[in-house]
Parts: C-alpha cells; sequence; structure tokens
C-alpha cells in the first residue's frame, strides 16, 4: 500500500434542488508511472491510481480511468447534479489493490 | 527521412489509441473544448480541461508522451456537465489530444499544443 494516501474533496454544504454544482478532489499520491529510473538505471515499478469514481445517492457521476500521464497527487473538477439530499462517495482504485474512500453530505438550502 | 525522427512511431501510437476508442469510426472536429497552456513550465502537472457537450466519454491523448494514454472520463447519470479537469504529465513540447464519443455514437475530437519547458516524464 502506497503510504501517506489522503483524500481530499470539496463539495459545498448545501445546494437549491436541481443546481449543478462543481466537486474538486484531491488525493494525495506519488504516481509512481513506471517509466523513471533510479539512481543505478533501474527502472522504478509503476505504482498509480488507475481509476476515480464519484457517485451520488449511489448514481454514478463520473468514472475516470487513469494513466501514468496523470500527475502527482490526482487532481479533478467536474459538475454534479444535485436532484435531493444526499451523499456524495468517492473512491479512488490503487494499482496495489487498496481502495480510498470518503464521502461528503449535502443539504438542500 | 521522416521516420528517423521516433515522431511517427508516437503518431501511429496516438492514431491506434483513437482507433480503439472509436472503433475506427470517422472522428469530426467542432462539438468539444479542449483547454490548456500554450507553455507549461513544468512538464509534471500541466492542467487541462475538456468540455463536449452530449458527450458519453471523453479520452485524453498526449501525443509526444512515451505512452499517449492520459486518462478517460466517462459520465453517469448524475453529471452536471459533460466536462473534466485534471492535471497531466508531458515528456516535451507536444500536441494534447481529446476524443469524445457523443450520445448518438459520432465522436468529436479537439487538439491543443503546449510547449513544455522542463519535460515531465523523469527521463
Amino acid at each position: 500500500m502506497a503510504k501517506g494516501v489522503k483524500p481530499r474533496v470539496k463539495v459545498p454544504k448545501s445546494a437549491a434542488a436541481g443546481d449543478v454544482i462543481t466537486i474538486k478532489t484531491l488525493i494525495s499520491h506519488k504516481m509512481e508511472s513506471g517509466v523513471r529510473k533510479d539512481g543505478d538505471g533501474n527502472i522504478i515499478p509503476r505504482s498509480i491510481i488507475n481509476r476515480f469514481v464519484a457517485d451520488f445517492n449511489g448514481q454514478n457521476i463520473i468514472d475516470v480511468t487513469l494513466e501514468p500521464a496523470i500527475s502527482t497527487n490526482p487532481y479533478f473538477q467536474f459538475d454534479a447534479m444535485v436532484s435531493e439530499a444526499g451523499e456524495f462517495k468517492f473512491t479512488w482504485y490503487d494499482d496495489d489493490g487498496s481502495v480510498y474512500e470518503t464521502s461528503k453530505k449535502i443539504k438542500i438550502a | 527521412a521522416a521516420s528517423l525522427s521516433g515522431m511517427p512511431a508516437f503518431a501511429s501510437k496516438t492514431d491506434d489509441a483513437i482507433a480503439a476508442f472509436t472503433g475506427g469510426a470517422s472522428v469530426a472536429e467542432g462539438g468539444i473544448e479542449l483547454t490548456a497552456p500554450e507553455i507549461a513550465e513544468n512538464g509534471n502537472t500541466v492542467p487541462v480541461s475538456v468540455t463536449a457537450p452530449g458527450a458519453v466519454s471523453i479520452m485524453l491523448l498526449a501525443t509526444g508522451n512515451p505512452t499517449p494514454a492520459v486518462a478517460t472520463f466517462n459520465f453517469g447519470p448524475m453529471a452536471g456537465a459533460r466536462s473534466g479537469a485534471t492535471r497531466i504529465r508531458l515528456a516535451k513540447t507536444q500536441d494534447v489530444v481529446a476524443v469524445a464519443k457523443m450520445e448518438d455514437g459520432s465522436f468529436r475530437q479537439a487538439g491543443a499544443t503546449v510547449k513544455v519547458t522542463i519535460g515531465g516524464c523523469g527521463g
């Protein structure tokens, strides 16, 4: 498991029903691309997050496939529809099988 | 002589990636907007965003990277817009390409040239 992986997401606390809101997510991860070499010329093995999923009340917002060309600490910004009060769920899948999750609730103002 | 430059190999990798995404269907220009900086001082983290109203998925490619694939956004029923932004690695000055699969099954493409000062693949 990669060390020090910490997901961070920015979601408004409340919205009006039917609103489109912008969500920002960032997860600290080294995203080792598998093409870098260490001091001895050996290739450092690939170790990345390969998939990111965002859901709202069990329905998918966005499902992203990540390749090694995504920067260290993968960042995503996207828009979501808020039809009702509920919970956003964010999931990141690591090459090593680890799964990182976080969630945020939103109220209808 | 052009084949000695190494670029055609990368170009065909990009073409292969696009063909795998579209299944060989033709790709039209327009209806998709790709935003990337003209000059990126640090190729390790280049902000890009893409918008394609009516897209079901959007694939991002970096034509000059050793491996062109960057990311694919798939939109679900709760997507508020068919758009996404992220930060990518670019090995050198090159074209970034976005290909969108639309709801009607057609494909759209847009590109942007990014000048890279320091490459981002640690080579």
